[in-house]
């Protein structure tokens, strides 16, 4: 089985300003990590291939720094890595960045049989890059899948928790597929591996490499949307509604005045 | 000793006046928290009323009153304590001091912060995060009070590379069994001004006076933390490997040992998952640093010489979430254990760091010479193991004739190796056989003349610790 794994690298912390000319994060000097919700995907992805052999490759957009990013997933059990970094590919929004990502895949993965994604990201949020990346590449495509089932004849069975229906799918592959936080544990990353690792080289590929070579579609050009104004939510001036029944809403209330120290 | 007064209402009304009634509490208004702490295993004892002090004042005039009519006071914090330090064993008045948890001033000039004692030991580390600064000691039990902290000098998993309670503690005020309010320690670096009488109210267990006010001390806040989850396929292997770093330079802040029986109790009773679950036993590291590259040097050297010891593999926790899910567990292990027996008795002898695996085989032969489950964990870079005794399903009186006779070796042998009854739990009073047999006549009869010079009388927190004759 041959997989293809999305990741992204994301500020390490809460504590991240916003350029307010750009809208765009200032990553420089920040600590950054995988996007815990890929740590998800990443365990699916290597979970299948320890079920039915294969690879799993990692993918990512991004500077060149996420290189870092991709030694750790090579530490987790990653057999390849590509990075897709390049001027042109810089201020894409959702529909920018899944271009990018499924015309890298097209351009250097090859055949493939899944991909998956983390259900989002901490820093953009949207959860649409996954199931964008399968309508450029025209597979099927399920989101925040929370059970993988059976894999054979071609086929993939994957189950949804909703709120009070769960649902089961089977896919035809080569498809796509974004899992939820909690389907599994994400495994640590492994000095072992690391070491085994060591001579192994995370692919930089560029615009160049890129099947479309039309830069229109890439980047802040290719993009459909621009980021206005980042700001935090207004407070709600310090009030607090209680709706409770009274017994109920005594408790909290001392609750609230403990917490606080006012008795 | 003359026996103890028995409270009336009029000495309720006292004690209602001298501090306010709303924070007076007799008979059926005692709730029954305030009979235990966080091991009723070891017997639940009601006190006669509960007052809830709000200022040294307070403190001293209900001490005053205590001494002059001969009531038996003792003093409480959170409660959260594992050796019934602040049961009332024979009545009379419970001093709380849990209304008392403001932090009242920080000098960071001097590095140090003033508390109540009790300020909750996760208030204080929050605050000093807060502040840019950091308050090391990190028992397991975060909810426990900075007081109750100090009086049994806890450790907890960061003692490794940090220190205990004890390390932390600049001057106190205190308030003697005669209700006089007297200081201890001073804030100076330096001090050979006569004996360092703090030093010996710390982990005394509230049985020589009450501290009111702490001055505690905190650090420069470490940037950097990772921690490295390490498999091993033994005991051996994996305790055998705690010297190597204790003669490294490396400086672990934390060397926590778990076996794979927990990790599993963790997730069955808790649903708590360790990401690496299938080795017979586990190390956990934690790295602090000032600055990245330093960190991971020293993760990486620590690496090596787990591999080279035997490790299975070693894995990085370099982000929040991987700490936390493998913190999350070794903080539940109390919790799981609890989850899994109806009922258990504890201890946390402590031995030499080179004498663990020693200590935890023989361990392994009471287990079956008794058919009683042990569990032992704990902070394996202090050499402080934490051992559960599980009575599972074996009949209740059965348990508790074996389980003492148990203890008693595991003591003896911790005695054999150069061990101590407890590492940070404390004495209180489950433990005074305990510590008497270790100790012998010689230092007992010390710890009486200690006690004696502070209360003669034997009204605060009697019972604990010692007994007197």
């Amino acid at each position: 089985m041959k997989i293809v794994a999305c990741i992204k690298q994301v500020p390490g912390t809460s504590q991240v300003e916003i350029d307010e000319t750009t809208g765009s994060l200032k990553r420089d000097g920040v600590p950054a990590k995988i996007n815990p919700y890929d740590l998800y995907a990443l365990e699916i992805a290597l979970q299948l291939k320890e079920r039915f052999g294969g690879t799993v490759t990692a993918v990512t957009m991004g500077p060149n720094q996420a290189e870092v990013m991709m030694r750790e997933a090579f530490m987790m059990g990653v057999d390849n890595a590509y990075v897709f970094t390049d001027r042109t590919f810089a201020g894409a929004d959702v529909l920018a960045t899944s271009y990018t990502l499924a015309q890298g895949i097209k351009s250097v993965c090859g055949d493939f049989d899944l991909i998956v994604c983390g259900k989002q990201t901490t820093d953009g949020d949207t959860a649409q890059v996954g199931p964008s990346i399968s309508e450029w590449l025209q597979i099927p495509c399920t989101a925040w899948v929370t059970e993988i089932g059976e894999v054979e004849d071609g086929k993939i069975t994957v189950a949804q928790d909703f709120v009070d229906v769960r649902q089961k799918a089977r896919l035809t592959m080569p498809c796509l597929i974004t899992v939820e936080k909690d389907i599994c544990t994400p495994r640590l990353p492994s000095y072992k591996l690391k070491a085994a690792s060591a001579d192994k080289k995370v692919e930089m590929i560029t615009f160049a490499e890129f099947l479309d070579q039309d830069s229109s579609h890439y980047g802040s050009n290719g993009s459909a949307t621009s980021v206005e104004r980042i700001f935090p939510p207004e407070g709600r001036g310090g009030q607090q509604w209680m709706t409770k029944d009274m017994d109920t809403t005594a408790e909290e209330m001392a609750g609230i005045f403990i917490g606080r120290k006012y008795i | 000793m003359n026996a103890y007064h028995k409270l009336t209402k009029e000495d309720v009304e006292y004690l209602k006046s001298i501090t306010a009634p709303e924070r007076v509490y007799f008979e059926e208004e005692i709730e029954y928290d305030y009979h235990h702490d966080e091991m009723p295993d070891f017997g639940t004892f009601p006190p006669e009323v509960v007052v809830l002090a709000l200022s040294t004042e307070e403190v001293s005039a209900v001490m005053k009153y205590a001494w002059e009519n001969n009531i038996p006071v003792t003093p409480r914090g959170a409660g959260t304590g594992l050796a019934g330090g602040c049961v009332p064993l024979y009545g009379g008045i419970l001093l709380s001091l849990e209304k008392m948890n403001k932090i009242l001033e920080w000098n960071l000039d001097n590095m140090t912060v003033v508390v109540e004692p009790g300020v909750l030991v996760m208030e204080l580390a929050n605050a000093a995060i807060e502040q840019g600064v950091f308050y090391p000691p990190e028992p397991g039990e975060k909810t426990a009070s900075i007081g109750g902290n100090v009086m049994t000098n806890a450790g907890g998993m960061k003692a490794v590379g940090y220190g205990v309670t004890r390390s932390y503690v600049v001057d106190m005020e205190a308030v003697m069994p005669d209700g006089s309010v007297m200081q201890f320690g001073s804030n100076v670096v330096k001090n050979t001004s006569g004996y360092d009488v703090k030093d010996l109210i710390i982990g005394s267990e509230g049985t020589l006076c009450i501290a009111t006010k702490l001055r505690m001390r905190v650090i420069t806040q470490p940037k950097y933390s990772n921690t490295l989850l390490v498999p091993y396929g033994s005991l051996e292997e994996c305790l055998g490997t705690v010297p190597k770093f204790i003669r490294s330079d490396l400086n672990p802040a934390a060397i926590e040992y778990m076996p794979h029986s927990l990790i599993e109790e963790a997730a069955k009773y808790l649903n708590k998952i360790m990401p690496h679950r299938t080795a017979n036993s586990y190390l956990i590291l934690m790295f602090d640093g000032q600055t990245e590259e330093d960190v991971e040097r020293r993760c990486d050297e620590a690496a090596k010489i787990c591999l080279e010891s035997g490790a299975e593999d070693v894995f990085l926790c370099n982000t929040d979430e991987r700490k936390d899910a493998v913190w999350t567990v070794r903080g539940s292990a109390l919790e799981a254990l609890k989850a899994s027996s109806p009922d258990m008795d504890e201890c946390d002898i402590v031995v030499p760091r080179n004498r663990i695996v020693d200590f935890s085989h023989f361990a392994d032969q009471l287990m079956e010479k008794y058919g009683i489950r042990i569990s032992i964990q704990g902070h394996a870079g202090d050499g402080n193991m934490h051992i559960q005794l599980m009575k599972d399903d074996m009949d209740k009186e059965l348990f508790l004739k074996r389980g003492p006779l148990l203890m008693n070796e595991l003591y003896e042998k911790a005695k054999e190796l150069d061990g101590q009854v407890s590492g940070e739990h404390g004495i209180g009073h489950a433990r005074v056989e305990a510590l008497e047999n270790h100790m012998g006549d010689r230092m007992i009869t010390l710890y009486r003349a200690i006690k004696n010079a502070f209360d003669e009388k034997n009204i605060l927190n009697p019972g604990k610790i010692i007994r007197l004759k």
